[in-house]
């Protein structure tokens, strides 16, 4: 019963995995969704966010721009980043996002990271080892938390 | 140390694991004296959330001793005696700010999978699947609480481990049922589930005012549990028709709220209940939703129904031409622990709430796996069974 259990919720993280896949896919066609503005809203006054001088996009130099905007309803400040050259950065197809080779990926990342360090002071890691032993099923979790903090919606 | 590891589907065991450290200056890192069982625990062990790895540690509502802080921790200091949120919250992000704290920003260190399967991204939970933000589990010796300023809270003196223990989860989920479904002075209230969160949900009812609470389940235990603890109606919902029952406990208009709190792995009588279990072991649907789908029929017009329980997908059947037609309003949430942790040890402490009635059993962690097995079945009249790592 464990077995036939195992295996159907392999079958679910499968079903899963397409689904996110399937969202990868549906937006990579679009020819401008490289240039696209990658927004977080930070819990902040306007005034006090900084993007080049907040340390994940710090390291971007002159490859990105960035803006920011009041957030409507005191809801802080909406900072966005993109490249300034997509094409020469590369990536964007779906064979790189699922390599984890999408530049835009590590743009995902450092936005977030910059929204945790300015609202929360630091950014959470997890813990370490996150299993001291490997299945087949775990491994594939594991790339997919590889994945996920340059992934998403954002 | 030794923890309770989840090793594959209906599989646990207690392992050597490495002993956690403080990863971020906001960690402080807490000796178990006690953690328990949770019903949204069996959905991570039955496989119906398939974001686990083998060797992750679970468990999520605890209380211990702090034995090490980091240099950013300010609140707590080593020997503080903490029951600690099962949901983790930043405390600064816009949900946080505005007490909507399972929604916080920056503690899901996987934040790409929720916003695959939800939209967004939501808050970290110990020991709840990678996609909950891959935090290891309570149910170990020690465990790493990140943003402790936030998610620890220091047990009053004369409140005991056993009392503060179910703050962790059980009773700021049922509370926020209540408080959330808008429960007032009045209101007829009914529950689905006498498990521990329906039966705080129910005492919440009480509490903030409630004209009558009726409370629904079929294990007879639970039943005489909640008569006798929460001060609620019951009815048994295996020789009952729960519908037509409330209908004329209501003087025919149905509760005014409906607070659900079963989650995906529901059981009833019935067609329904066959045609859910079949559909979700073929993995056609994630959830079983047949105490959703009661509650939304049982409702008055313009009443509330609050999803308490845990659903993790898509479900079937979902009667939304009632939601419509009776105008209802369909809440549902992942407990905000911090916004009612103290509140309910100040009510604790001053005997408005009973909560060690739950602990119907204790025992060690090397005893954990079977404790789960006893849960899962309800057998030996088990409702939670507290587990010691210190015996």
């Amino acid at each position: 019963m464990a077995g036939k259990k195992a295996l159907l919720t392999a079958a679910a993280g499968l079903t899963a995995g397409a689904v996110a896949l399937r969202r990868l896919t549906a937006r990579s066609p679009e020819p401008d969704d490289t240039h696209r503005w990658l927004v977080v809203t930070v819990q902040r006054a306007p005034d006090d966010v900084r993007p080049h001088e907040i340390g994940p996009l710090k390291d971007f130099g002159d490859r990105i721009e960035t803006r920011i905007n009041a957030a409507p309803g005191d809801r802080g400040t909406e900072l966005a980043a993109r490249f300034r050259d997509p094409a020469a950065e590369g990536g964007g197809s779906v064979a790189a996002r699922v390599a984890g080779d999408d530049p835009r990926q590590d743009l995902r990342r450092a936005l977030r990271e910059a929204k945790a360090l300015l609202e929360a002071g630091e950014v959470l890691l997890p813990d370490a080892p996150p299993t001291d032993h490997e299945s087949p099923g775990g491994k594939l979790i594991g790339t997919l938390s590889r994945r996920a903090g340059g992934e998403g919606v954002l | 140390m030794k923890a309770l590891c989840w090793e594959g589907v209906d599989r646990l065991s207690v392992e050597q694991v490495p002993d956690p450290i403080l990863r971020n200056d906001q960690d402080m890192i807490v000796r178990l004296v006690a953690g328990t069982t949770c019903g949204s625990d069996l959905h991570l062990i039955g496989g119906y959330i398939p974001f686990m790895r083998a060797g992750d540690v679970i468990g999520h509502e605890f209380v211990g001793e702090v034995v090490e802080v980091g240099p950013a921790v300010r609140r707590h200091a080593v020997g503080d005696r903490v029951v600690v949120c099962s949901f983790v919250g930043c405390g600064r992000c816009w949900y946080c700010a505005n007490d909507l704290w399972s929604l916080c920003d920056n503690t899901n260190t996987n934040p790409g999978i929720g916003q695959a399967l939800f939209g967004a991204d939501t808050a970290g939970i110990f020991g709840y699947s990678h996609a909950m933000g891959g935090l290891r589990g309570s149910h170990a010796e020690y465990v790493r609480v990140p943003f402790a300023d936030y998610g620890a809270f220091t047990v009053p003196e004369g409140v005991d481990d056993t009392s503060a223990l179910f703050v962790s989860d059980s009773v700021p989920t049922g509370w926020m049922g209540a408080d959330l479904g808008g429960v007032g002075p009045g209101d007829v209230v009914a529950v689905w589930g006498c498990g521990a969160v329906g039966q705080m949900a129910a005492r919440a009812a009480v509490l903030l005012g409630a004209e009558r609470v009726i409370s629904i389940d079929r294990v007879p235990e639970r039943l005489r549990m909640t008569e006798r603890h929460v001060g609620s109606e019951v009815i048994d919902y295996s020789s009952t028709d729960v519908g037509a029952e409330l209908r004329e406990r209501t003087g025919g208009r149905g509760p005014d709220v409906c607070i659900e709190a079963v989650g995906m792995e529901a059981h009833s009588d019935g067609p329904m209940h066959v045609y859910d279990q079949v559909k979700q072991q073929l993995r056609l649907q994630t959830d079983r939703p047949t105490a959703v789908r009661q509650a939304i029929h049982a409702c008055r017009k313009g009443g509330t129904v609050f999803i308490l329980g845990v659903f993790a997908g898509a479900v079937d059947k979902f009667p939304l031409g009632a939601v419509i037609n009776k105008g209802l309003t369909v809440r549902g949430a992942q407990m905000h622990g911090q916004r009612y942790i103290p509140m309910l040890l100040d009510r604790i402490a001053a005997g408005e709430l009973s909560t060690s009635h739950m602990a119907t059993h204790t025992v060690s962690l090397d005893e954990a796996p079977t404790a789960y097995d006893m849960f899962k079945h309800k057998t030996d009249g088990c409702v939670r069974a507290v587990i010691r790592p210190g015996g």
